[in-house]
Parts: structure tokens; C-alpha cells; sequence
């Protein structure tokens, strides 16, 4: 009777929780991570320096808070490629809120409003119309920077009050800035959305299989319109951080930007095709890609040579997986 | 003999002993079939007798584990659908499989259009030859017209045209009259006839009994994959292939039912759907089974998802318990307790790239999480409970579902729907493709929950599942309800002939 008991009875893992960290992909970054470290301080002997590693943070917190957005997104089986885009209106809404006399806190309820906006206008068309998000994205991609070019032109709006350079160009305590306390927040905050909320689950249960999570009872054009006006919130978090940090706003403003949030969410360990990734895996991905960017620029290596390697990253992370699952069968069968 | 002439000829087509194994089913187990110039050879099976697999074997697009095929003779190995188009072999498929957005001419001649001498598609040489072939046909089309200007007929007439085109001496039509009207199906058996004099072999598909005695001039029976009986059309009848389509050993492995039904828990009245079903009414009681028996197509599964809320009912309505109730989504039908078990397991019921244990969680996730909180421990709790109740075969609850067997992939589905505590589950197509065992299993399961007051609904294409398990069966025909059987009243013929709609003398 025991005996049956014990056979019907499963185990709830298979393998302990260390072996499964040993083994993952999150892993494997880190130590790639303290790899890069140990090149940049044999690269410069200015890298160590603590106000240098703080500015260095810049290359990536703007960038991270929205890829942790964008993570949730990729992981849904969607793709937002507007994002730089919402910041270029975002920052332009907000420099045309400053001629008005706007103060801080009106500076930042217009950008969380119009970032909502973008992302509630991609949501609709994405979720509510059934469209492919690719597809969607790159017209609005256009779109919004097309508008923010109309009410610039070659302009450029500055005198931001000086209390909004705070998000910027503010420290906390020592060389520690504000951005990295607002990348570190949202680390946590995306972790437990998506770790630990049901809202997470369906996010990565959608991505796995859309029909079998309808069938399931999850609202999934919910919660694919929630993931992007969450996008959109997050792109006008980035926008106010760059705005404050550039203290002016020209229509070209993160021109590009997509590209590296995506670079920086697929070298994370997020699936391109959805269905799995975790938050560590992206910030991890986002300190990579801050040092091998900041480690270049002490080593002198023009900006040109830092888009070949974004292309030749987001090339290599993709294929890589699919190369090694094709070797290892070819060497096992 | 009646007609001792066709069948002296030697036959042009043989199969020798074909059999192809699909993990945990076996398809086809050494199946033999020879198909004779100038005859139609009537195949004939339940859903999932082998005939679709065997269609796939001959046109190239499975190849067969064991056997040969022999053509006029030579044995050939077809390593892709070209190679059987090569040899002669042609397909009309009950969706004809034809492009849309090219020309009727383009269609008949792709892949083979005559070439001028610049290598390029002679257009007016293949206009004229398309011209002559749909005439030989008596279809009136303009060879230039776009395909999806065509109605189903006509598609099917220029498939036909098609497999004239390329000189094929063995013709395939798989259900060719299913989305036909009655003049088109007419149209249909007068080019068969032709087909017959011009010297094609030809293999006919169908469900529809009346047909087969009408164009068919030899048989041959499928039932789980194995050849049952073959002979001369003339020399049987439908009460034959009845009996030797559903076999005779409706086996007494089912559990049987010792429980009392209880008082009504679901009324649904005059459910129709624009295209797929129209006006379904039935009730159900706790610790009901409710068959729905119907071959495919016939609008069960539709019906089913209506109910659960994937898809919204044009008319009809829904009362569970006392309640008059509208269900807008599968979230609102769970909610109610009502709750469906898809058919397609890997698109539908699982999710195979997810562990069994967020699998069983997932639709509960608002009982198992706290606030909107997922709390693991709950889940594995959970977990823990039904896939011990269904005795599920796995290493560990984190495991991928994809790594389970069929049997094992369809228990966890049925667990996932059992952890949200329903009232009512709708089993479509339960033991689908799944292993004796499992099967089994699942059927033990389906009577213990009837017993413990929960209303089952069984949407089942397998006669002997249907009789063993249902205390009731609806049978479905082209959208609609056509026949309601008792236990008492359930025999698989009965059950054959409203589903398939054949006049009742010709049976008895």
C-alpha cells in the first residue's frame, strides 16, 4: 500500500534550487560580468575610480528601466519598438509644457500621461484589433518621433526648472546617483510583478502558448493592452530621467534606443519568441552592456564601433542557443 | 460473378502491407490494398480508422514504416508528395489544397506548364489546354479566372482537372462531396463515371453510405488502423459495413455506473452559432455522463467552446442550477464552474513548454495566489493533489509537460481543469491518441467524478467510448441535434446511422 503511495507520490523538484542557479543562463552572464570588470581594470586604470564607475551607470539605467517593460513585453510573445519614440514625444510634450511655465510636478504627470497615451494607442491596436505588434510598433515607432519632429524642427526646448535636473544629474548619498536607485526599485518591483504576482504567471503562460491560455481563462488582451501602456509608462520614466539628465530636448533624443533595449532584454535570457526570461537576467544583461560601453569609450573606440557590437551582440545571442541545441544533437545522434 | 471483367485486370495500384506507427498509436498495422483500373474502391472507417493516414502513405507525405507500394508493377518509395504526383498519383482533398490568388489555368498546370522556348510558362498554350480539359469536365469557367472568384464546386472541378492534366492512373478523392449541394455532388458522380471509362483507378473517401452504393464498385473497411473486410460493393450491404466498421466488441472494460443521477444542473436552450451549429437544446443532471457523438465537422466542438465562452452564441441560452446565466469568456464560464477539457492537447489544453505544476495552477491562479501573490506552496499543493488522484507518471511536479507521454500530457490537462472545483467539465475527444492504459485510467476517472455529483459532458468520436461511458448520447449531423438515445436505446448502429444520415431501410 506504501508502496503504491510512494510511487504516485511526485517529488516537487527534480533539481535542487543551486544546481538550477549553476546551470542558467543568469549564471553564465555573471561571470561574464566580473570577466568584463577585470578586462576594464586592466584597460584603464581610471576605470576603478568611484565617481568614473558612477557615471558609467548612465549607460544603462535609462535604458534598463525600460527593458525591464520590455522583458515583460518579449517574454508575452510581443515586441514595442516605439519606445525610444515615446521618449522623443514625451521629452518634447514635456519641453512644450516648460515654455507654458509648467513646474516639476506638472513636468512629470505630462510625461507619465503621454506615455500611458503611446502605450494605451499601441495596446488598442495590438490587443483590441488583433494586429501584429512588430508591425504596429514600427508605425508608431515613426509616428511618435514624426510629431515630436513637427513641433521641434530643428529646435530645441530647454530652461527645464532647476529642481527637475534632480532625476538626472541628482545623487542620493555619495557616488550613488538617483537613476541607479530608480533602476534598483524597478528591478524589484518587475521582479516580484514577475516572479511573484498571477499577473506575471499569465505574462509567461501567454507567451508559451496564447490559445491554451485563453482556453485557461486569462484575459489575454487585458493583459497584453496592460504590458504596453506599463511600456509606456516606463519609456516616459526613461524620457524624464534623459530629459533632466540632457537638461534640453531635440526631436533626435534616443534615436536608436530600441534597438539596445532589445539587445540588452534578449542578452538578459529572454526568449525573442516569448514564453521565458527573468528580471536578474536583465539587469545583469544591463550592467554588461553599461561596462563593455564604458569600458570602449576609455579605450577610445569611437561610437560607430559600439553599433557593430550592439548588431553583433543581438546576432550572437539569438543564434547562439540555437547553435548549441544543433551541435548537441548532432553530437548525440 | 456480376462483374467478373474489371477484376481480371491486374491491379494498378497495390499496398503490401503497410503499416506506420505515430508514438503511442499505431496508425496502420499492416494494411493491404489494391485499387483496379477503371474501378472506385469505397474506403470506409470510423474518424481515426487510418483512412486520412493512409491517403498521407500514397501521396507521399508520410513514409510508411513497413511495406511497399507497387505501381503497375514496379515498387516505389515515394520520399515526398512530387515523387507521388510523379508516378501518377493524384489527391482531391475534402479542403481542395489550391491557391487561391492564382489563375484556374495556373492552378491545373503548377509545378508541369507547358514551357516556350525561352523557358518561360507559354501562357496561351496553357489557357487553351486548361480550356480543353475543363471542357472534357463540362465545366463552364474561363480558364483565367482567379481561383477565389470560384465556388467549392467549381474548385473541385478544377482539381479534377487538375489530376487529368497530369495524366494520373490513380485517383484519390477524399470526402469530395462533404461541402457539396446536392445538384454539385450530382456534377461530381457523372465525373467519377468518366474517370471509370478514361481508365483511373480511383480511391473514394467517404462517410456518406448512400454514395459508396451509388459510384463504389469494391470496399474495404478500416477500424484502429487495421484492414476488416474488403469485397465487391454489390455482394454487401450498409448493415454489413456498419458492423464491420464499429466491430462487434463494444468491450465490457468500461466501468459501469452505480451512482443515482441528481437534480438538473445545466439547461441549454436553442444554442446556435451563425456558421457552425444552430439550435442545440439539452439538460443535464449531477452525476450525469452526456455523450455527444457526430463524425468531424459536425459542430460538437464548436458548441462546446460556445458554451465555455471562447466563442459567443448568436442565439440560446444558458441556465446552470436555477440560474439564467451569459457567459462572455472561458474566465467567466470557470468562474461559474463550468469548465472545458479541449480536444487539442498541445495547442489548447496544456502548455507543454510550462512545468505540470504551473500548468494544474494556472487556471486557479485566483484561488491558489493572495492579492494578486502567486504562492508556490499552494500550488504544488495543489499540484500534488490531482496528479496523485490520476496517478500521472512523471519525475517531478517542475517538470515540462512536454517531456510526458500523451496519456500522461492528457492527465495533467484533465487535473488542471478538476484543481478549479467545477460543477460541469466537458471531456472533448478525452482519449484521443492516447495509450490503452491511459485510456483506461481516464475512463475510471470520468465515472468516479460522475459519482461524486459532478456533471460530465463527453464529446466522443469513438463509437465503443461512446456506449461504455455515456448514460446518454445527443447525436450531432451538420450542426444540428438529429437523434437522442437512452442508455437503453444505444447500440453502434444506431449511432452510425444518425450521424452519417442514412435512410434507416438500408440498414435493417
Amino acid at each position: 500500500m506504501t508502496d503504491v503511495e510512494r510511487q504516485t507520490e511526485l517529488p516537487d523538484r527534480l533539481r535542487s534550487p543551486l544546481f538550477r542557479l549553476m546551470a542558467s543562463w543568469e549564471f553564465l552572464l555573471l561571470i561574464v560580468a566580473v570577466l568584463i570588470f577585470f578586462l576594464n581594470t586592466q584597460a584603464s586604470p581610471y576605470f576603478l575610480d568611484p565617481w568614473n564607475l558612477s557615471d558609467a551607470t548612465y549607460n544603462f539605467t535609462e535604458k534598463a528601466i525600460i527593458a525591464f517593460a520590455m522583458a515583460l513585453v518579449i517574454i508575452a510573445g510581443e515586441i514595442d519598438l516605439s519606445v525610444a519614440s515615446i521618449i522623443a514625444l514625451v521629452s518634447t510634450c514635456m519641453g512644450y509644457a516648460v515654455q507654458l511655465g509648467a513646474d516639476t510636478v506638472t513636468l512629470i504627470a505630462v510625461a507619465v500621461v503621454i506615455g500611458a497615451a503611446c502605450g494605451a494607442f499601441n495596446g488598442i491596436l495590438v490587443a483590441g484589433l488583433g494586429l501584429p505588434s512588430i508591425v504596429v510598433t514600427i508605425g508608431t515607432l515613426s509616428l511618435f518621433r514624426g510629431i515630436a519632429y513637427i513641433v521641434l524642427g530643428d529646435q530645441a526646448y530647454s530652461g527645464y526648472p532647476e529642481s527637475f535636473a534632480f532625476f538626472g544629474q541628482g545623487y542620493v548619498w555619495w557616488v550613488i546617483t538617483v537613476e541607479m536607485v530608480l533602476f534598483a526599485v524597478f528591478a524589484l518591483i518587475f521582479y516580484v510583478l514577475l516572479h511573484r504576482t498571477s499577473f506575471g504567471r499569465s505574462v509567461i503562460a501567454i507567451g508559451n502558448n496564447p490559445t491554451a491560455s485563453v482556453f485557461s481563462g486569462i484575459r489575454v488582451a487585458r493583459v497584453k493592452f496592460m504590458l504596453f501602456m506599463l511600456t509606456g509608462v516606463m519609456s516616459a520614466v526613461a524620457a524624464i530621467c534623459l530629459t533632466s539628465r540632457l537638461g534640453s530636448t531635440r526631436p533626435s533624443i534616443a534615436v536608436g534606443w530600441e534597438l539596445e533595449i532589445v539587445t540588452m532584454v534578449v542578452l538578459g535570457g529572454v526568449n525573442i519568441l516569448g514564453g521565458s526570461g527573468t528580471i536578474p537576467g536583465v539587469v545583469i544583461a544591463a550592467i554588461v552592456m553599461g561596462m563593455v560601453t564604458f569600458g570602449l569609450g576609455l579605450l577610445n573606440v569611437p561610437g560607430i564601433v559600439m553599433s557593430i557590437f550592439v548588431g553583433l551582440l543581438l546576432i550572437a545571442v539569438i543564434a547562439l542557443p540555437i547553435i548549441i541545441r544543433r551541435l548537441r544533437q548532432r553530437l548525440s545522434g | 460473378m456480376l462483374k467478373p471483367a474489371p477484376s481480371m485486370n491486374p491491379a494498378s495500384l497495390s499496398l503490401n502491407r503497410i503499416s506506420k506507427v505515430f508514438p503511442g498509436v499505431r496508425a496502420l498495422s499492416s494494411v493491404s490494398i489494391k485499387l483496379y483500373p477503371g474501378q472506385v474502391t469505397a474506403l470506409v472507417g470510423e474518424n481515426g480508422a487510418g483512412k486520412s493516414t493512409l491517403v498521407k502513405v500514397l501521396t507521399g507525405i508520410y513514409q510508411p514504416d513497413e511495406g511497399n507500394i507497387e505501381l503497375d508493377g514496379v515498387t516505389q518509395t515515394f520520399a515526398s508528395p512530387i515523387d507521388a504526383a510523379r508516378a501518377g498519383i493524384t489527391a482531391i482533398h475534402q479542403e481542395t489544397v489550391l491557391f487561391d490568388e492564382l489563375s484556374i489555368a495556373e492552378n491545373i498546370f503548377i509545378g508541369h506548364a507547358p514551357r516556350n522556348r525561352f523557358g518561360l510558362i507559354d501562357w496561351r498554350t496553357m489557357n487553351r489546354r486548361a480550356a480543353e480539359l475543363l471542357d472534357r469536365i463540362g465545366a463552364t469557367v474561363n480558364p483565367a479566372t482567379l481561383l477565389r472568384d470560384l465556388g467549392i464546386a467549381n474548385k473541385h472541378l478544377v482539381a479534377i482537372a487538375r489530376a487529368l492534366s497530369v495524366d494520373a492512373s490513380v485517383v484519390i478523392m477524399d470526402e469530395p462531396t462533404a461541402a457539396l449541394s446536392h445538384k454539385e455532388i450530382e456534377e461530381l458522380y457523372q465525373l467519377v463515371e468518366q474517370l471509370k471509362v478514361a481508365g483511373k483507378a480511383i480511391l473514394f473517401i467517404s462517410h456518406k453510405f448512400d454514395e459508396i452504393f451509388r459510384i463504389a464498385d469494391r470496399y474495404s473497411v478500416f477500424r484502429d488502423g487495421e484492414l476488416v473486410g474488403e469485397g465487391m460493393i454489390d455482394q454487401t450491404s450498409s448493415g454489413k459495413l456498419v458492423e464491420l466498421m464499429v466491430g462487434r466488441s463494444v468491450d465490457s472494460v468500461f466501468p459501469p455506473r452505480t451512482n443515482e443521477l441528481g437534480e438538473e444542473i445545466m439547461r441549454v436552450d436553442g444554442f446556435s452559432h451563425p456558421t457552425e451549429f444552430e439550435d442545440i437544446s439539452f439538460t443535464l443532471r449531477r452525476g450525469e455522463i452526456l455523450g455527444f457523438y457526430g463524425l468531424v465537422g459536425a459542430g460538437r466542438s464548436e458548441l462546446m467552446q460556445a458554451l465555455f465562452g471562447v466563442t459567443r452564441p448568436s442565439a440560446g441560452s444558458l441556465q446552470m442550477g436555477v440560474e439564467k446565466i451569459v457567459i462572455d469568456s472561458p474566465a467567466d464560464a470557470i468562474a461559474r464552474g463550468l469548465v472545458y477539457v479541449p480536444e487539442d492537447r498541445g495547442r489548447q489544453g496544456a502548455i507543454t513548454g510550462l512545468p505540470i505544476v504551473d500548468n494544474v495552477a494556472l487556471p486557479s491562479l485566483s484561488q491558489t495566489s493572495k492579492n494578486g501573490f502567486v504562492r508556490m506552496a499552494r500550488e504544488f499543493a495543489l499540484a500534488r493533489q490531482y496528479t496523485r488522484r490520476l496517478e500521472l507518471k512523471a519525475a517531478a511536479l517542475d517538470q515540462n509537460v512536454a517531456q510526458l507521454s500523451g496519456g500522461n500530457q492528457q492527465k495533467v490537462v484533465i487535473a488542471k481543469w478538476l484543481a478549479t472545483r467545477p460543477t460541469v467539465i466537458i471531456l472533448d475527444e478525452p482519449t484521443k491518441g492516447i495509450d490503452i492504459g491511459s485510456k483506461a485510467a481516464v475512463h475510471a476517472f470520468m465515472r468516479e467524478l460522475a459519482s461524486q455529483g459532478l456533471a460530465v459532458i463527453m464529446v466522443s468520436s469513438e463509437i465503443p467510448e461512446i456506449i461504455g461511458m455515456a448514460d446518454r448520447v445527443i447525436v450531432m449531423r451538420e450542426g444540428r441535434a438529429v437523434g437522442a438515445f437512452e442508455r437503453d436505446e444505444l447500440s453502434p448502429e444506431a449511432l452510425v446511422v444518425a450521424a452519417a444520415g442514412i435512410e434507416d431501410e438500408r440498414v435493417a
